[in-house]
């Protein structure tokens, strides 16, 4: 059996992945300005106004960065990097929420400066896996609108789960920090899958060329 | 006797209108369905629509200094341990009676109302007579942010009441371990902190272990009628019974009007010390573990 037949099933996985981590975070991103901005709507209104701002870009951004010598290994350093930038979350978020809190006195615009602080980054990196699976994916023309609206159904899909497990499950059972570094190292580590897989294909094909010669 | 007949006569008056409750007003805020509805001699804030148990604050139409809800009356055990508050702040505005009794108890107290909901606000004027003037401000924000804003700017209270509450419970990030310190963090040397709670949940054990983590021993004060539980702090050691009852002995006339048995409440107060109705390994609430209305269903 060739590895190669498991690379797309792989892709369409970590996007599962990367869609139950988006909204994960963004569901603590509620409890996590709380403390410093309280729980008024506008809260929410920040955060979600971020998460797409952040999405809108990494699309485009993963759609250019495709056009150019697209590989899984490229693919899986979007996560790795997606992974290591969610833990500043975890590991700074009191202090960055604090000097904001100082600084800016009407909460929305604090909690809106927050959230850009602590989730633009990660999500803009999150957001460019979308448009590079699709390029991974995509053999056929013909088949390019299927195999989209596949990637966006699996996505979405860990979308919802993300957010109802975290939601529903996670905060009764975890602490917010120990969520985000579950979400940071599950990142990482099918960024490293995917670089390994990348490795071991290389590894094959050349393999398969240099007895093709003899 | 003079008395006796008039409360039958004003039985037989209300009688025929007895459990038709008039809805005087109903608007859908931010936050929440507001309804205040008149029933017979009482006006109530109702912040759910479905369910009875969640009037916010009621008060009697041709006596509105007497206090309706035994949670509020249950407040007053604050004043057995600070006897002259001078600044004090509420937060939860509600119909504001609270801030109107206090208001009429001590003139010259400084009071500052806190509330999310500029809607309750309106309505309180409105239909609950509260009232503002230099002495009594209230601010349009959520409470930890009032919190935290005043620890920046230094200010002290001689009593903090805790009385917030959304359709369901306590907002999370208002029972939190964190949230409690920095209230604490704003009484005065001589400053009690109360808050209104439930005590008929699984987040009763949080709560109270939450508490005990931040304050040391507390008060609790509850009348068996109910399921409100008070929590009653302070920033000194608790006082002994013989001199809380020595108090109450002292405040009893004084708090008449108001409907208020300080001695019978003095009787319902029970310390942690002697007392403990909580699992020592509970979990305390953070603001990293806040699961608060997750576990407020049982």
């Amino acid at each position: 059996m060739n590895i190669k037949q498991l690379q797309n099933p792989l892709i369409y996985m970590l996007a599962f992945c990367s869609g139950f981590c988006i909204m994960g975070i963004e569901l603590l991103g509620g409890r996590i300005l709380a403390p410093f901005f309280g729980s008024s709507v506008h809260i929410w209104g920040s955060i979600i106004t971020v998460f797409m701002l952040s999405l809108s870009l990494g699309y485009l951004l993963g759609g250019k960065l495709s056009t150019q010598n697209a590989s899984l290994k490229r693919y899986g350093l979007i996560f790795l990097i997606a992974g290591i930038t969610v833990i500043p979350i975890a590991l700074w978020s009191a202090d960055i929420m604090e000097a904001i809190f100082i600084a800016i006195e009407d909460s929305r615009y604090g909690s809106l400066t927050a959230s850009m602080a602590l989730f633009f980054i990660p999500t803009v990196i999150l957001g460019m896996i979308s448009p590079y699976s699709v390029r991974l994916l995509v053999t056929d023309k013909e088949k390019s609108g299927q195999v989209a609206g596949m990637l966006y159904f699996v996505s979405t899909l860990g979308s919802a789960l993300g957010t109802i497990m975290t939601s529903f499950y996670f905060i009764l059972l975890f602490e917010v920090n120990q969520i985000i570094y579950t979400f940071s190292i599950t990142l990482i580590i099918l960024g490293v899958i995917a670089i390994g897989m990348n490795q071991y294909n290389q590894h094959a094909s050349t393999s398969l060329a240099r007895t093709v010669h003899e | 006797m003079n008395n006796i007949l008039k409360s039958i006569l004003l039985c037989l008056l209300i009688l025929p209108i007895a459990g038709q409750a008039k809805i005087v007003h109903k608007e859908r805020s931010l936050y929440r369905n507001i309804l205040v509805e008149d029933m017979q001699h009482l006006r109530c804030l109702k912040f759910n629509v479905k369910t009875s148990k969640t009037n916010q604050s009621c008060l009697y139409k041709n006596d509105p200094q007497r206090l309706v809800f035994n949670y509020t009356k249950l407040l007053f055990s604050s004043l057995l341990i600070n006897d002259n508050p001078q600044r004090i702040l509420i937060i939860g505005l509600g119909g504001g009676t609270m801030s109107n009794s206090l208001h009429i108890l001590y003139p010259t107290a400084e009071i500052i109302n806190v509330e999310i909901d500029p809607a309750v606000i309106k309505v309180a004027r409105q239909y609950f007579g509260f009232f503002e003037n230099e002495q009594i401000t209230s601010k349009e924000q959520d409470g930890r942010i009032f919190i935290k804003r005043a620890a920046l700017k230094k200010e002290k209270f001689d009593w903090i009441i805790l009385d917030a509450f959304n359709g369901d419970y306590i907002p999370e990030h208002l029972l939190t371990k964190e949230f409690l310190q920095e209230a604490k963090n704003l009484l005065s040397e001589q400053g009690v902190l109360s808050a209104n709670t439930f005590s008929v949940s699984d987040l009763y054990a949080h709560e109270s272990a939450t508490y005990k983590a931040v304050f040391g021993d507390f008060f609790n004060v509850s009348n068996h009628k109910n399921s409100n539980r008070i929590i009653l702090t302070s920033q000194q050691p608790l006082p002994s019974g013989d001199i809380l009852a020595k108090r109450a002995q002292a405040l009893q006339d004084k708090l008449v009007p108001f409907d208020v048995d300080i001695i019978d409440i003095m009787a319902n107060m029970t310390s942690t010390k002697d007392e403990q109705d909580w699992p020592e390994s509970t979990k305390l609430l953070t603001d990293q573990y806040s699961p608060a209305n997750l576990l407020n269903q049982n």
